[in-house]
């Protein structure tokens, strides 16, 4: 059975969301970091704020605020061989549920959604639960993403360093 | 026999015995019963630092810390004064507060209603009539630490016979005073932080911040992914004016990049870098060249780490904080720092040069908490190896101000903060 089979009975621009997010899902479990570069539009913001409330990511303090040319220097970086703990990263799982469709106007649709995300690494089990947002641009029905925000459900707490992608 | 003193027993070794000067025992690592040691004999004596004065600037604004395990607010009252009180309540003992920050005009305990002021006096409790006669509000208040404070940066003490700050500060404050130059004329502010744990000992972090030695293998791909401008500033490792000071008392500063210790000076020759041009440029519209020049120099912060021993580093642009959580795992603070009233494009500028290196998610943390964690494990093998803290014993000289001094990736830093470990677990 294929993901458009399982999204049978949602919205057509829903379905099309999720059947996008999920593989942007399975890349970033597999590191498979290349074709999730692809995903995105040069114009496409990947955000990890620490802030709960704020909207303005600009003016405020995140833990990732990357455009084009951060999240090539990121996964440069994830790649690489440099970086001791992308070298040693987390093995990771996530599954994605709860979506709803927060608008479709035009070329672009916005989903929210649950990521509930486990990091397993040298015998711990770390989770990383958050609230994801995704603004993706469908032009000639190709998905590419326009902008994606991680809220972490304790954003404002101290985190586990990781050498993955949330 | 309690637990308590079987950890106590379980330790023989002495202070000296566990630190010389060139190495340090391993079991500084992982010793339970050194780490409860820390806590009464460093953390619930010294000054530890607990706020930068922006956090608190009005009257109620506070913010939630801890030193050692105990649970603090840092709070501004309505005098002006910033007080330092236990964040527990008189009567059966919770928190008061469990906010990170906020404004306030008091603060009631959520179980019976007590109340209590900004300066921590118990203004009222409910049903009153069953301590007639045995209680007496004033003899209550929350509990109030030392507190002093130096160039914005705000300490607290439990012990109330410390020496004042200044003197404990000594050799560093003059470098406190050249980190806040990076203002540009500006009061400092901070501007958010990044808070992340590792499972190791605290003493691995304050080592770090002065570890010179790492930081072109462990930060390689922080390095690959900067412009070649930065990434030349901070190729120190065989500069020979990037050196350490210890500067007694456990401090240290290491300076990686020697043109910008003192931002004030500035002989024209430095060009700006063209990663900053967009800022540049803007504030070009409205402010003398020489102004644009002191903020556009100073965006990545201070050409130093200066460590304050126990807790606080003041790191290039952002303080680090440490809190031991036990004695394998610490939490970490990279606060940001900004301008107060300074230009925003610029401030925002600071904010996305702490986002690519600090935090959980940056190009460097997560790199040297790799490391760490990997010192924290290994330090179960051979437990008769010791630490070595020795780098740069062949070339350390002695200043006429006493500072000991050597090369930045030498480990000078640690041997000062490891002997001033000493003399505090020796007490």
């Amino acid at each position: 059975m294929s993901n458009h089979d399982t999204l049978n009975g949602f919205s057509g621009p829903l379905a099309q969301a999720i059947e996008f997010i999920w593989r942007e899902a399975e890349l970033l479990d597999h590191k498979n970091y290349a074709e999730w570069a692809t995903l995105w539009s040069d114009s496409g913001k990947y955000i990890v704020p620490i802030d709960p409330d704020t909207e303005d990511f600009e003016a405020n303090l995140n833990y990732a605020y990357d455009d084009a040319r951060m999240r090539d220097l990121r996964i440069e970086r994830l790649t690489a061989g440099y970086s001791p703990s992308a070298v040693d990263a987390a093995k990771t799982i996530r599954t994605i549920s709860r979506f709803r469709l927060v608008e479709a106007a035009g070329d672009i649709v916005e989903v929210n959604s649950a990521q509930l995300l486990y990091a397993y690494k040298r015998g711990v089990h770390t989770p990383f639960v958050a609230d994801l947002n995704h603004r993706i641009r469908f032009t000639d029905g190709v998905p590419s993403l326009e902008r994606k925000v991680v809220r972490l459900i304790n954003s404002t707490d101290s985190l586990s360093a990781l050498g993955f992608l949330l | 026999m309690s637990t308590h003193e079987y950890r106590l027993i379980a330790s023989s070794k002495s202070p000296e015995d566990l630190v010389q000067y060139d190495r340090v025992d391993v079991s500084l690592y992982n010793d339970p019963a050194l780490f409860e040691a820390e806590l009464e004999k460093i953390f619930y004596r010294t000054w530890v630092w607990v706020a930068h004065e922006s956090e608190v600037r009005n009257s109620g604004d506070f913010k939630t810390a801890t030193i050692g395990r105990r649970p603090v607010i840092v709070v501004r009252d309505k005098k002006g004064n910033i007080n330092v009180l236990e964040n527990r309540c008189r009567h059966r003992g919770a928190t008061v507060c469990e906010k990170h920050k906020g404004n306030a005009t008091g603060f009631t305990c959520p179980y019976h209603s007590w109340s209590y002021g900004l300066d921590g006096k118990l203004r009222a409790l409910p049903y009153p009539d069953g301590y007639e006669g045995i209680l007496e509000k004033s003899e209550l208040p929350l509990t109030s630490l030392r507190v002093e404070s130096y160039a914005g940066m705000v300490f607290a003490s439990y012990n109330d016979e410390i020496e004042p700050l200044e003197d404990f500060l000594g050799g560093a404050k003059h470098w406190m005073d050249l980190f806040m130059k990076q203002g540009a004329g500006f009061p400092i502010k901070t501007q958010g932080e990044h808070k992340f744990s590792f499972k190791g000992n605290w003493k691995i972090q304050l080592e770090n911040t002065t570890d010179g030695y790492h930081f072109p293998i462990v930060h390689k791909s922080f390095m690959s992914s900067v412009d070649e401008e930065t990434s030349e500033m901070l190729s120190f490792m065989t500069d020979e004016q990037a050196v350490t000071h210890s500067l007694g008392n456990g401090h240290s500063v290491m300076v990686m990049v020697p043109e910008h210790v003192d931002l004030d000076h500035d002989d024209g020759t430095e060009q700006l870098q063209e990663r900053f041009a967009h800022v540049t440029e803007e504030l070009s519209k409205t402010m003398e060249p020489a102004q644009v020049r002191r903020i556009v120099r100073s965006l990545h912060g201070a050409g130093f780490n200066l460590n304050l021993f126990p807790n606080v580093a003041m790191s290039m642009s952002f303080f680090r904080v440490l809190r031991p959580v036990s004695v394998t795992e610490t939490e970490i603070r990279h606060v940001a720092l900004g301008m107060d009233g300074g230009p925003e494009i610029a401030n925002r500028e600071r904010m996305r040069i702490h986002e690519h290196f600090q935090g959980p998610f940056g190009f460097g943390s997560p790199d040297d908490a790799e490391a760490w964690d990997r010192v924290q494990r290994g330090s179960y093998a051979g437990v008769d190896a010791p630490i070595l803290v020795n780098r740069g014993l062949n070339r350390e000289i002695t200043a006429e101000n006493g500072d000991k001094v050597s090369h930045a990736t030498d480990e000078g830093g640690m041997r000062g903060a490891y002997d001033m470990w000493k003399r505090m677990m020796s007490q």
